[in-house]
This record gives structure tokens, sequence and C-alpha cells, in this order.
């Protein structure tokens, strides 16, 4: 009996608490939106946050003449913004490569993507390249790592996900010492530092101007996983089953590989490497909607945008100088992943 | 219509099969019998081009309705939301299923008698169960021809019956073409017209029932002796089964 209830709370009468769920996850997003602006060493009131931002869509040209103005549109909507977005990308890839993997571990760190982006990046830094430069660079090493991980793995035509997630760690851990290889090359007074900087990941370089100039590559990722959410459930099954129902999969998979590829590379382009995001967060939006990726990339998007939206502000606002993010995803994430970990094989081997 | 003309299929040196040679017109079922590790899956497999030949060619519809042995084990899903994935090609690459789908889904569970497995989840369901979803599947998608991998081999006796019955249903409607593989010769009687053989040692024969359920056939197939046996069927008709001489027990 206890089927029939399970069934049912995955269908038909489960539209209400689902869209209960949604209503709550995007109560939540609005709540760390609104947090993140206002926390700060200048505390913004939830109030007059709403007032500036009527005030500048009234009239977006209006010279801003207060402070709180200042730090509101120019300082802090950019960096939640930007976070927001890059927690739904990261979200929203380790999903989608979850789907296609048949495995809840994989994540764009565990398959180098993240390390090969970094080494694109800091291949640019070095050769003095910034800004559209550094995301394609960061874009199409990203890419390349994943392109060595399938060859790689692809024995006799299969693609087994251990070796998938071997061969991942080998060309991640390729790319990090290539990595050291440019930081060893690199002129110790202009661009070692920079590049160190930049690999540590942080969003407190964030302006309006690169929050336009990540926003396109987040923003293509997202709507495509987004449209492709059904065929992931069909990606998701046996090779063999899912052609007999007229799915190509190992054509069908590169789109998802280049779209979570393009979100990778431009978050770490523009923040650095953010571990964590893209495990952890589908897992939780898993036990919130279930794995029909229908509602779990959406659920995901929305989960990534508010978690990474608060931890940033965390991460700007507990101490005086600033935790560099991705230390922070990693100590949350972590510790929380081992507990989803342990929940998930306890219920695995119930009857 | 399903077939292979003069098809070969090898991994490198090793010959799967040679030459083989068969079709299934729609209105008909053939049953494919043949030892462990003859190639029964291969054959399959390359039939549904999913395994390129190596010679010959395969005759089959872009989709065939194909029910492996084991799918989709770990979708937690329910079984409607498996059974419209059958409908996969008509969703098209970006699409959602819609009404359309839903529909044809429906219908699929309601011709295997299982329409009260659509809201249950399918990692829960049992063996029998899947079977039933995973059929339902197969008739969604369309498709004039149905293959079925060892439809009955990983089934209790009761299930098993559920399942011969199903075949024997839709071979009754006579229109689609139905292949399915099985180790068990009185499977090959209850549900097929056509019997292709995979001898061991490598040749093929394939025809009706009548001539290749024999028990001098089965012999050289299984390489034990095999007898015909008498029986009473559940609606007391006359039956005739095979089994193997090693079959039963001597009581003195």
């Amino acid at each position: 009996m206890s089927d029939v209830t399970a069934g049912a709370r995955l269908h038909g009468g489960s539209g209400a608490l689902r869209a209960g769920v949604f209503v709550g996850l995007f109560a939540a997003l609005f709540a760390a939106l609104i947090f993140a602006i206002g926390a700060g060493r200048f505390a913004v009131s939830p109030g007059r946050i709403a007032e500036i931002i009527f005030a500048w869509m009234a009239a977006p040209s209006a010279p801003l003449e207060n402070i709180d103005e200042r730090i509101v549109l120019l300082v802090r909507m950019p960096r939640v913004l930007i976070a927001a977005v890059s927690g739904a990308a990261l979200a929203v890839g380790g999903a989608a490569l979850q789907g296609v993997f048949r495995n809840p571990l994989v994540s764009q760190q565990v398959l180098g993507i993240s390390q090969g982006a970094a080494f694109g990046g800091a291949l640019a830094i070095l050769l003095g390249y910034a800004g559209v430069t550094l995301l394609g660079l960061a874009f199409i090493f990203g890419l390349a790592a994943l392109v060595i991980v399938g060859l790689l793995a692809r024995i006799n035509g299969r693609t087994e996900i251990v070796t998938v997630i071997l061969s991942g760690m080998v060309v991640g851990a390729l790319f990090s010492a290539l990595v050291s290889v440019v930081q060893f090359v690199a002129d110790p007074n202009t661009s070692l530092p920079a590049i160190v900087y930049w690999l540590m990941g942080s969003f407190s370089t964030a302006t309006w101007a690169r929050f336009w100039l990540g926003l396109p590559g987040l923003a293509i990722g997202i709507v495509a996983v987004w449209l492709f959410r059904y065929r992931l459930n069909l990606l998701a099954l046996e090779d063999t089953e899912a052609r007999s129902l007229g799915v190509n999969p190992d054509r069908e998979r590169w789109f998802i590989f280049i779209a979570t590829a393009l979100m990778t590379a431009t978050s770490v382009a523009i923040a650095g490497i953010i571990g964590w995001i893209g495990l952890v967060i589908p897992h939780a939006a898993r036990i919130l909607v279930g794995e029909d990726h229908r509602v779990l990339i959406p659920a995901s998007a929305i989960l990534g945008a508010t978690y990474l939206t608060f931890v940033d502000t965390l991460a700007r606002t507990l101490t005086s100088a600033e935790i560099p993010l991705g230390v922070l995803t990693a100590l949350i994430g972590a510790p929380v992943f081992g507990l989803l970990l342990r929940r998930h094989f306890s219920k695995a081997n119930q009857p | 219509m399903i077939g292979l003309e003069n098809a070969s299929v090898a991994f490198g040196h090793n010959v799967i099969f040679r030459d083989v040679s068969f079709e299934v017109p729609v209105g008909r079922t053939m049953a494919i019998l043949g030892p462990n590790g003859r190639g029964k899956t291969t054959l399959l497999r390359a039939l549904l081009g999913f395994q390129p030949l190596k010679t010959g060619r395969r005759t089959a519809p872009k989709i065939a309705g194909y029910v492996p042995q084991h799918g989709a084990s770990q979708a937690k899903l329910s079984g409607l939301d498996v059974v419209v994935m059958g409908h996969a090609a008509q969703i098209g690459l970006f699409g959602q299923p819609g009404r359309d789908d839903l529909e044809a889904a429906e219908e699929a569970l309601e011709i295997v008698g299982a329409t009260h497995l659509a809201e249950l989840r399918y990692d829960r369901m049992s063996g029998g169960q899947r079977q039933m979803i995973l059929i339902a599947r197969a008739l969604a998608t369309g498709s004039p021809a149905l293959v079925f991998d060892e439809p009955t081999s990983a089934l209790d006796l009761g299930n098993q019956a559920k399942t011969l019955d199903l075949l024997n249903m839709l071979r009754a409607r006579r229109d689609r073409a139905i292949l399915f593989t099985t180790h068990d010769p009185n499977h090959a009687l209850a549900a097929a017209d056509d019997v292709l053989l995979m001898m061991p040692g490598g040749h093929e024969v394939n025809g009706t029932v009548e001539e290749m359920i024999v028990p001098e056939a089965l012999a050289r197939l299984y390489g034990v002796d095999m007898r015909w046996v008498d029986l009473t069927g559940p609606e007391s008709g006359a039956r005739k089964a095979v089994i193997p001489a090693f079959a039963g027990r001597e009581f003195s």
C-alpha cells in the first residue's frame, strides 16, 4: 500500500504539493536576494532596498546621490545577481551531468571541466588577455577537458561510468598541473598575483560590466539544459534502451556537455573555481522534488541561486576580511554531501 | 516487417553468427531459441541496429518496440512516466510530453492490462510489473514491430503465464511483427507461429512451430534428449508439451 502513496506523490495528486515546493523555493530565493543586498558593513533595510530599486526602475539614468543608492545599485546588485545566476548555472550543470552519466557522484570538478577552464583562464592572464578572450579560452579548455575524458573513457565503443570518473580525475590532475606550470612561468611581479588572486575564487570584483560579460554564457547554458529537460530523462536510460526509443545518446549527450562546459567556464572566468555546488544542490533538489528532470532542473536552478547568493553573502560579512568563496562552499558542502550520501545509501538498501 | 538477410556478426575473429536470413512479416510471431551464449541477444541487437553487421542487411522499422530484459531499473519515475517514454520520437529533442503522448501511453497500459500500475513508482515494482510496463512502453512506440529479449527468463511461473498470455493476445491481433527470444521450447509452442533455432556450432534453421519444435531438432539444439508429453490444459483441452527427458523422477 505504501507503493500507491509513493506513486501518487509523483503523479496527478502531486501537482499541488509540487507547486507548494516551488513557491517555497522562490520565496527562499527572494529572501536570499534581499538579505544579500541589505547585508554588509553598510546595512540597508529591505524597505529602503525596494525604494531604491523602484526609484531606479522609474528613472534608470537619474544620478545616484545617496551613498546607500550607490552601494545597492552599483556594488551589491551586480555581485548578488551574478552570484545567483552562477549558482543556478553550476547546479543545473551538475544535475544535467548526473543525469547523463546516470551517476549522482559526478560534477564539473570530478570530470575535470573546472580545472580545464582554470587552465584556460590562467593561460589568458599569462598572455595578457582579459574579458571575452579569457572567457573564450576558459571555455575552450573546459570543453577540451571534457572531450579528453570522453575519449579516454570510451573503450570498445562503450563508456563505463567508473572509467569516466577515473578519467575525469586524471584529466583534472593534468590540468591542475598545467595551471601550476603557467604559475611557474608567470612574471612574479605582474601576472602571477593576478592568476593566484583570480583562482582563489570570489565575486568581490563583480561590476555590471562583469555581470553582462558572464550573463550570456550562463543564461544560454541554463536555457539549453532547461529546454532539454525531458530528454534528460531519456538519456538517463541504458544506451540500448534509449536508442530503441529513437534517442541518439552518443550525439545528444554532447549537447549537455557543451552547455555545461559553457556554464562552468563562464563561472570560472568570472569568479574562479567554486566547487561543490554542482554536487550538493542537485541532491538536495532531488529530495525535494524527485528525479524527473522536468522538475529537477528548475528546482536545482532556484536552489543553486539561493544557496550561492547566501554563501557569498556569508563570505563577505562573516569576518572583516573576505573569506574565499571556494573555501566556504567546500566547508559547507563536504559535510552536507556526506550526510546526503549516507541518507542515499541507507534508503537505497531498504527493501 | 522485420528480418535479416545473409547477416553476419563477428567480434574480431570470433564469429557470432554467419549468413543468417529470416523475416517476420506483420501479423506473425517468431521465437528465437538457442543455448546460452549462442548469440541470441547479439542477434537482436544486430536486428535493431545496435550492433553493426559484418555482412548482409537488416530490415526493420526506424523504431522497433523493444522490450529489454532489464530496463530503466533505477528510474524513480511512475509507471506512466516510463510508458510515455515510448513516444520519445514523437516528443522530439526539445519537446515535453503532451496530451497525445499521455493518451498513447494510457492506451498501451490498457492493452497490457496494467492501468493500475500507472501511478506506482517503477523502481519499487516487482519484476513482473516492470515487464508489463516495458511491454506497454514498446506498444506506445506505435511501431509495427515488437522485439522481446528473453521476456520470460527472469519471471516466476505465474508471471511467465501472464507474459505468454499477453504475447498470445498481441499475436492474435495480427497487426504487428513480433519476435522474442527464449530457451524454453514450450514458450514457442505457446506464443509463436515461426521458430528460428540457433544450433550449436553455428548454423541457423527456421520454419513453422510444427516443423521446428520437434524432439529431434531440440535434442540437437540443447544436447539433451527431448520427449513429447500429453497433458490437460487449464480449460481441460488436450495439449502437448515438449520437455527434456531428464525431467521428473523415477518412482518405484
